[in-house]
């Protein structure tokens, strides 16, 4: 079942001197209780599309066209504000946007910043219950007590990381976008977050995930389906496996080995890097935005490659084209 | 080639009441000729700290850094540290801000030229210059005459260890060089490190947080935890069969592709 449908989403950033196409047709589903992945490189489009699905769409960022359907149908991007205010954002989808550990406000305790969080929802609850439910909540995701007491800059990073987890998790939403949310932290600070966001899905506090990230180690090991992006594109959508294993796309056949990980197999696998470089998005090439990159193009490329269905993986390419 | 012994250094902060923060305690180790050797840790585990003192950027509390057995705490002269400059070069993890954006990349190497004992006429530097680019996989006609924003990281990340290379140096520190470059172009950089190696028979200390790149390119794994070195080895050894907990712990914690998390 979907709990999010997103159909052909389009978005540019709108600057004073051109457009940057950063997100093209976006065509995608999130089904419930499952860890989704969007895999990419920087500027591949991953945190636009973050900003279009949470609706937290700021100038210069335009939002041109596409569907976000919930599970009832409704298309949220048709909603308005009021709407989207009180039951959308945090409630339905919420965002744990890059760097979110920074914007944790330094003069004012955790506690106060929970406090925040529950009354824009629940404007009349008493300070005492507000306590009371964020007390409950940091224990359930196991940081102690002593977190809510504390200020922003007395916690480590990977607190501090947590927390914002917890706190954008306080209203049980249907979908949490975590926009690479463990790319600054050490490796087993990085599996303790990892193991949180697990915890929360488990225990029914988040239902479903959408993981963005550059690291396909750390999807291997929590995502369910990965969302390959390449250039604002959406590029191949399959299972975890599938994708790492056997790739479709040659984006993702020339990424999947770029993987270093500390196993024996590395040293027997070929390691190699993909030449070039990705288009300049302000004016991407007619047709397929891999092309110039690609060892397997043919003069068919020059056109848009149309989505394909093979088995369970969808891929944008022609190679498979009939 | 190069070798520390019972490096320390204790940074201390406050007038009245000091606090001290020990971030290299007692670490000993030595640099092999025509190898390559990672320095791996997590952060605040001293291993910048280590490369700072190494290349002479900081000092030391106590311990020494011998390169070919002479201490360099006696290097206090311009002229010795020049000198010692030609040895032993560095490149660090920002290939942005390594560069003055206000100039054409070519001024890195220009500068370099300065390190010389006897000027060197602008034909040669041409020279030079393209036979160090070519080294590292990059075509002059590309790169010269550009600013930094007009390259990539890797390209820019390559500029700066071909600028290294100028000099002939014998050892080569590498702080984090490809942490901020995407994956699908540090696979090159990587290479370029390797065919150093090689081919130039380059020392290289290859200081990272990431142990699969440091398993993948390295020798010699050294491993650092809060200012201590834990464990040291043949990476093959280190990675398949660590003996401290710290490394154990640490190895558990790194997403694979093969095993999978309970």
């Amino acid at each position: 079942m979907s709990v999010l449908n997103a159909e052909n989403i389009k978005a540019y950033y709108h600057l004073l001197d051109g457009d940057v196409q950063a997100l093209e047709d976006a065509t995608f589903n999130l089904n419930k209780g499952e860890i989704l992945g969007i895999a990419g490189e920087s500027g591949c489009g991953k945190s636009t599309l973050a900003a279009t699905l949470s609706t937290i769409i700021l100038p210069p960022l335009k939002l041109l066209g596409g569907k976000l359907l919930t599970e009832n149908g409704d298309d949220i991007f048709k909603l308005p504000e009021r709407t989207l205010r009180r039951e959308i954002r945090g409630k339905y989808v919420a965002l744990v946007p890059q760097s979110a550990m920074n914007a944790l406000n330094p003069t004012k305790r955790i506690r106060d910043l929970v406090t925040d969080a529950i009354n824009a929802h629940y404007p009349k609850m008493t300070k005492q219950e507000v306590r009371d439910t964020a007390a409950k909540r940091f224990e359930d995701v196991g940081l102690p007590f002593r977190v809510l007491e504390s200020y922003s800059f007395e916690l480590s990073g990977g607190m501090k990381q947590r927390t914002v987890i917890a706190l954008s998790s306080l209203m049980n939403p249907k979908v949490l976008i975590a926009d690479e949310p463990t790319s600054a932290l050490d490796v087993s600070t990085q599996k303790t977050v990892l193991t949180l966001l697990l915890d929360l899905r488990k225990k029914g506090i988040v239902q479903s995930v959408i993981f963005i990230t550059h690291d396909i180690a750390v999807l291997r090991q929590i995502a369910d389906r990965i969302v390959v992006m390449y250039a604002g594109i959406i590029v191949e959508i399959g299972t975890v496996d599938d994708i790492i294993f056997n790739p479709l796309h040659p984006y993702s056949k020339g990424l999947m080995p770029t993987v270093i990980v500390p196993e024996p197999e590395i040293k027997k696998r070929a390691i190699s890097g993909i030449p070039g470089a990705p288009p300049n998005l302000r004016n991407p090439p007619k047709g397929c935005r891999f092309l110039p990159r690609c060892a397997y193009a043919t003069s068919v490329c020059h056109q848009e490659p149309p989505l394909i269905t093979v088995k369970r993986t969808v891929v944008r390419c022609w190679l498979y084209a009939k | 080639m190069l070798s520390t012994e019972d490096l320390t250094k204790v940074y201390e902060s406050g007038l009245f009441r000091k606090r001290s923060v020990t971030a290299v305690d007692g670490v000993s180790f030595q640099i092999r000729k025509g190898q390559i050797s990672s320095l791996v840790g997590e952060s605040g585990s001293g291993k910048t700290t280590v490369a700072r003192i190494i290349l002479k950027l900081i000092q030391p509390t106590t311990g020494r850094v011998l390169y070919k057995d002479r201490d360099i705490s006696y290097i206090k002269k311009s002229r010795d540290l020049i000198d010692y400059r030609r040895h032993v070069q560095g490149i660090f993890q920002d290939p942005y801000s390594s560069f003055n954006l206000f100039y054409k990349v070519d001024r890195v190497f220009n500068m370099m030229f300065k390190l010389f004992e006897k000027p060197v006429p602008k034909t040669e530097r041409k020279v030079m210059v393209e036979s160090v680019l070519k080294t590292v996989g990059l075509n002059p006609d590309e790169v010269l005459g550009k600013y930094p924003h007009q390259l990539s990281g890797g390209q820019r990340q390559r500029v700066l260890v071909a600028r290294s290379l100028l000099v002939n140096p014998e050892i080569l520190l590498a702080d984090e060089p490809t942490s901020m470059i995407d994956a699908s172009t540090r696979i090159d950089v990587l290479k370029v490190f390797t065919d150093l190696k090689k081919e130039m028979e380059l020392s290289i200390v290859f200081i990272t947080h990431d142990l699969g790149l440091a398993y993948y390119i390295s020798d010699r794994i050294l491993v650092m935890q809060q200012g201590k070195m834990v464990e040291e080895g043949d990476a093959e050894e280190v990675i398949m069969n660590p003996k401290h907990e710290y490394t154990k712990s640490l190895l558990s914690a790194i997403p694979t592709l093969s095993k999978k998390w309970a």
